[in-house]
């Protein structure tokens, strides 16, 4: 068969290959690429896939951002968990099975300040091998401390990597600081921190530009501090009400195309996939070279241990609303392992 | 006579040490290492849950086996060292295979900390197999600061390259005699770890090749075999290798006067 692209060697594939690959209809191409990336992730991954569930603590929060549930004028009914509560929901939530969490709260020097979150951190240890962050970003010294405090890993989006539009998709608050959220995963290195999860919020701009941006950093971060485990997540946007933006569509096929060129990039990093798509997509897409999903997701404040409050009340709508255990039994039997553990706080220094 | 060879005070028969990770089911490793024969398997600590609130992969693992708990995920010296003692601590005896690696896209071991991670845990009492690159100076250093054996990597961890690494593996085999060397990493075919052994490697230990087959179990009898017939080869001692034929002898034939 001629390849349409005959510069383009999967075995070696380069950023720069990105451009005509996002770009092209090809089918043959398509194919090649995911039967490659299929075959890479088996080699290095065999069949695990690592499982973790989002704590929400607090969702206050000073930022507007178009896109998001949780703006700061939106009605929402703004909560943030107590101590108490915390290791509640905590107890509920390893109850599951989950052994690994993600702490996430919105960002509210008032009511999520680093000192809460690192109260948060020694809670959910007690509870949890692994724990890591979903936060704002943070100065280096404000995220040793939490590293100190046990949380081994951080997420952070940069969201678009579209200087411009990221200043009219965030209307106000700090996070309309884009060089301070860009160089915060350099700070999350300094600070100690084992795993970086990285990723843009496609559809925010044309994904095609933003993509190689994304690979483009994580190179950049790989070359520069070759220790951390890197994560790579590709959440779609999914609309949410009041909100008037024009947003760019990302359809399924874009979605394998990108995850596929992700894992021929970067064959050893960590792909995560997000709860937003739909349990059908998820189940098909896995093979492509995910390694990483939530299971038995909730995103309101509370919500594990009160199911009414997240009926109404979550970040963004989870589309995948299997429990750890079905999500368990739908990967083995589809000849994959799910790993529940995969990391224990060793007292990070 | 049997041949057998004996590390840490342990007499092993077999010569195939088994990686757990990477299997499709745990019931596929079990019976991967019950199949090939393989006494030392190795696990990552990190996969073992120690509250016992999940199936747990230690139950998938035969008892009369050592177990060799590794420290994936450990950066330097001292988190190896923490990791070895949460171990122990749990009472997985004191096998500690050790991976010290700062480098999360090629996955290559850091000998510097992996020396010193080796000192420490050696004076502690462990069994340590430090996992290293092959170098002739960190070889003789780990053997000095007490090493049980030596695991020198074939080619990239996952990479089922083979032996790419072979030259400064057989310098190691000629020149380290106090302790044994076993080939890690990269072994991606039988024939590989048949040739590792037949150069005079100890032992050969796989993971991603048996685990990612097809077949893991058949796979796992494959590389077994492949092993034993690579020892026994070693044992014969083959011929060596000629550029020319050995009939003729164009320099030396006049001293025969031929």
């Amino acid at each position: 068969m001629n390849s349409p692209f005959p510069h383009i060697n999967l075995s070696h594939l380069t950023i720069d290959d990105c451009i005509s690959i996002f770009h092209t209809e090809d089918r043959g191409l398509l194919e090649e690429l995911a039967q490659a990336a299929r075959d890479l992730t088996h080699q290095y991954f065999g069949g695990a896939i690592g499982l973790y569930a989002p704590l929400y603590i607090s969702n206050y929060c000073t930022n507007r951002c178009t896109y998001c549930g949780f703006q700061a004028h939106s009605d929402l009914t703004r909560r943030k968990l107590t101590l108490d509560e915390i290791d509640r929901e905590c107890r509920a939530l390893a109850g599951t099975g989950i052994r690994n969490c993600l702490i996430l709260t919105g960002e509210s020097s008032y009511h999520s300040p680093p000192s809460y979150i690192r109260e948060a951190i020694i809670v959910a240890g007690r509870h949890f091998p692994n724990v890591s962050l979903e936060v704002y970003p943070l100065t280096t010294d404000e995220y040793r401390g939490l590293y100190h405090a046990g949380a081994d890993g951080v997420t952070l989006y940069q969201e678009t990597y579209d200087r411009k539009r990221y200043d009219e998709l965030h209307i106000s608050g700090p996070k309309k600081d884009y060089a301070y959220r860009i160089e915060a995963p350099e700070r999350i290195a300094k600070a100690g921190f084992r795993h970086i999860s990285m990723g843009a919020l496609l559809g925010l701009t044309d994904w095609r530009e933003d993509i190689p941006k994304l690979f483009s950093h994580i190179r950049y971060l790989e070359r520069k501090y070759p220790g951390i485990e890197y994560t790579l997540s590709f959440p779609r946007i999914r609309p949410v009400a009041k909100d008037s933006q024009h947003y760019f569509e990302v359809s399924d096929r874009d979605m394998v195309k990108i995850i596929c060129t992700g894992r021929l990039l970067f064959p050893r990093a960590g792909i995560n996939l997000s709860t937003r798509e739909n349990s059908e997509f998820r189940d098909r897409i896995i093979q492509f070279g995910i390694t990483r999903m939530s299971a038995g997701s909730l995103t309101s404040v509370g919500g594990y241990i009160d199911r009414n409050t997240h009926e109404q009340e979550g970040q963004f709508e989870v589309h995948d609303q299997r429990s750890l255990k079905e999500i368990k039994s739908m990967l083995m039997s589809k000849g994959y392992d799910p790993v529940v553990t995969d990391w224990r706080n060793i007292v990070n220094q | 006579m049997e041949d057998l060879f004996v590390i840490g005070g342990k007499t092993l028969k077999s010569r195939f040490f088994l990686g757990t990770g990477k299997f499709e089911s745990k019931e596929a490793m079990r019976q991967a290492i019950i199949r090939s024969g393989a006494q030392v398997v190795t696990v990552a600590l990190r996969r073992i849950d120690l509250e016992q609130t999940e199936e747990n992969i230690l139950s998938f693992i035969p008892e009369e086996i050592v177990l060799m708990v590794n420290t994936s995920g450990a950066r330097n010296a001292q988190e190896a060292i923490r990791i070895a003692r949460i171990a122990r601590e749990a009472g997985y005896g004191n096998w500690v295979k050790i991976e010290v690696i700062n480098d999360s896209r090629y996955l290559l071991p850091d000998n510097q900390e992996t020396i010193k991670a080796t000192e420490v845990l050696s004076a502690e009492g462990f069994v340590v197999l430090p996992y290293m690159h092959p170098d002739l100076y960190a070889a003789k250093a780990l053997a000095k600061a007490g090493a049980a054996a030596i695991m020198p990597l074939g080619s990239l961890i996952g990479s089922n390259q083979g032996l790419k690494m072979k030259t400064l593996i057989e310098v190691l085999i000629e020149e380290i005699e106090e302790i044994p060397i076993i080939v890690d990493a990269g072994i991606g075919r039988p024939s590989h770890a048949a040739e590792a052994m037949e150069m005079g490697a100890d032992a050969v230990l796989v993971n991603t090749a048996v685990a990612a087959a097809k077949d893991p179990v058949l796979m796992a009898c494959a590389f077994a075999g492949g092993v034993e017939a690579g020892r026994m080869a070693f044992l014969a001692g083959p011929g060596h290798v000629r550029t020319t034929a050995s009939a003729s002898s164009p320099l030396t034939g006049f001293l025969f006067n031929e």
